[in-house]
């Protein structure tokens, strides 16, 4: 397998993923969708030096990805070129916010350190919501879910296709680095003196695949109106799952939990 | 219920395609639209269904014309095979495939996902309805591929090469069902046994002109014809002259 059709399998190990039956996959759309928009709220919604209190929202993710069999370790491997981007968000903050707010044994820790893991565990916490919802949501499940909350069906249909050509585009790549490396054996990557021809090519033939499977969707009467999966219906046991669990988010949000724990235990 | 009128269609102007092609397909005739490679046959197709349009001359479906008006209208009426199928599945699964079209076209998901039972079942292929489209073999791809435009039952079906990645007994059950629709058909494929064996009627093509026109019975064991338009007898004729 080449690069490229690893990444191609990755990609379509997510619908595998998403297709899964554990209770997390089993829950409505709609439902998934409302609670981790509310989760991701919540985490932004701390302010820079409240890391103590935040840590205990780590809570929800655990809890997912014990529940619903994703491995914590695909989430880490998948989006290992995402999340160092994300961390280097707050990489600046201890140069210019020097102050330092607590002494952890002895050792003054300043406010810019505080405020740059605060950052830092802001990007993972979301990134886990976002990526447990899409790792126990079909796509197009989720698509109709959007459109279940009035988002533009323009929208929603670009980015099921914007899901759907990431693959076609991949795909290409795929053959033509086979392609490639079949007649050039022994050399690793692609030559540089390639690179210009290679790029064109890739576009060329996304381009033109792009342009026939939207002519056979066109042949088969699709105009501009996508019909996704029925959403299953949210049951009283769905919407009693997602009151709880923003609950949960609000509680955790408005006393810091971490804090009241250690009280017990110094008391 | 298909005509082309002197139709001429060129990619790039200098190299004109299609050259003042006329043609008609009557009401549930069976055509094979044969000949070699660069002939112009994809064009034919492309050009009926709308996906090109001629530089001059004029195609009718059911009497009217293909324009950008009346495309919703004649699209609905053909089942178009791509000669290529990775293009064709567009959706995760063989079933959301096959499902797209029935509901586009207002059936609704009873209804749709019954006559995809009965397009899987009439294939042989019950088992293929939940596979991931990317994950399933060239042939495989090929067969549900079929299985969408049956599932869509259309008035009139146009196959480029459905033959094309078929094993032997996949091929023979093609065969079996092409011969089976009642609709109108136009076939193109280099597969001539094939041609022979559902085609009452064969159109042969050469450098986009019309070359021969009649019962394929006759086309096809006309050896000097074929051969002076790059092609060859059938193979199951080859041998009996
Ligand atoms: N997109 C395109 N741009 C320019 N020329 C094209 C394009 N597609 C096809 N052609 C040219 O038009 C001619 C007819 O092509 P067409 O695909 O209709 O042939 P065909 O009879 O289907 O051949 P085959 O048996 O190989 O499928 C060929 O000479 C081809 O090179
Ligand atoms: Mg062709």
């Amino acid at each position: 397998m080449n690069k490229m059709e690893k990444a191609l399998h990755e990609l379509s190990e997510m619908d595998e993923l998403a297709a899964g039956a554990s209770p997390i996959h089993r829950l409505c759309a709609p439902g998934k969708l409302l609670t981790t928009i509310a989760y991701i709220a919540v985490v932004l919604s701390f302010h820079k030096y409240e890391l103590s209190g935040m840590l205990a929202l780590l809570l929800y993710p655990v809890l997912l990805f014990q529940i619903s069999g994703v491995s914590v370790g695909s989430f880490f491997y998948k989006l290992r070129i995402v999340l160092p981007l994300v961390m280097a968000v707050g990489l600046f903050n201890p140069f210019f916010d020097r102050q330092i707010l607590v002494t952890v044994g002895g050792v003054g820790v300043s406010g810019g350190v505080i405020s740059m893991l605060t950052l830092m565990l802001k990007g993972v916490l979301c990134l886990m919501a976002s990526y447990l919802l899409m790792a126990t949501t079909p796509i197009d499940v989720l698509c109709a879910a959007l459109r279940k909350f009035h988002i533009p069906g323009t929208l929603v249909t670009l980015l099921l296709l914007t899901y759907r050509y990431i693959g076609v585009m991949t795909e290409e790549l795929a053959t033509m680095t086979e392609a490639y490396h079949l007649r050039a054996p022994g050399q690793k990557g692609i030559h540089v003196s390639a690179w210009g021809s290679f790029l064109g090519q890739l576009l060329l033939r996304s381009m033109d695949r792009a342009e026939e499977l939207y002519n056979s969707m066109l042949l088969r009467g699709y105009h501009q109106h996508f019909h996704y999966a029925p959403v299953k219906p949210c049951t009283w046991k769905d919407g009693a799952v997602t009151l709880c669990s923003i609950a949960l988010f609000l509680l955790l949000r408005f006393c810091n939990v971490a804090e009241l724990l250690g009280g017990l235990f110094v008391r | 219920m298909i005509e082309f009128r002197n139709v001429n269609f060129a990619y790039e102007k200098e190299r004109p395609v299609l050259r003042d092609l006329s043609f008609r397909i009557g009401d549930g005739e069976a055509v094979g639209l044969i000949g070699a490679n660069g002939a112009g046959k994809s064009t034919v197709m492309k050009l009926l269904l709308g996906l090109l349009f001629p530089a001059s001359g004029e195609i009718l479906v059911d009497g009217a014309a293909v324009g950008k008006k009346s495309l919703p209208e004649i699209r609905r009426k053909l089942g178009f095979v791509l000669q290529n199928s990775d293009n064709q599945m567009f959706m995760p699964t063989v079933y959301e495939d096959m499902i797209f079209a029935p509901l586009n076209y207002g059936l609704s998901r009873e209804e749709a996902e019954k006559k995809v039972d009965a397009a899987l079942e009439k294939l042989g292929m019950r088992e293929l309805k939940h596979r991931h489209n990317h994950k399933i073999s060239g042939g495989e791809k090929r067969m549900a591929a079929i299985a969408t435009i049956l599932a869509m039952e259309p008035e009139a079906v146009l196959m480029d090469e459905p033959s094309s990645a078929l094993d032997p007994c996949n091929r023979r059950r093609v065969i079996n069902i092409i011969r089976e629709l009642k609709q109108t058909k136009l076939i193109t494929s280099h597969d001539l046994d094939m041609i022979l064996d559902t085609c009452e009627r064969v159109i042969l093509l050469d450098r986009g002109q019309i070359a021969a026109d009649g019962p394929a019975e006759q086309i096809l064991r006309d050896r000097t014809l074929l051969e002076a338009h790059r092609m060859e007898l059938p193979f199951c004729l080859a041998g009996r002259k």
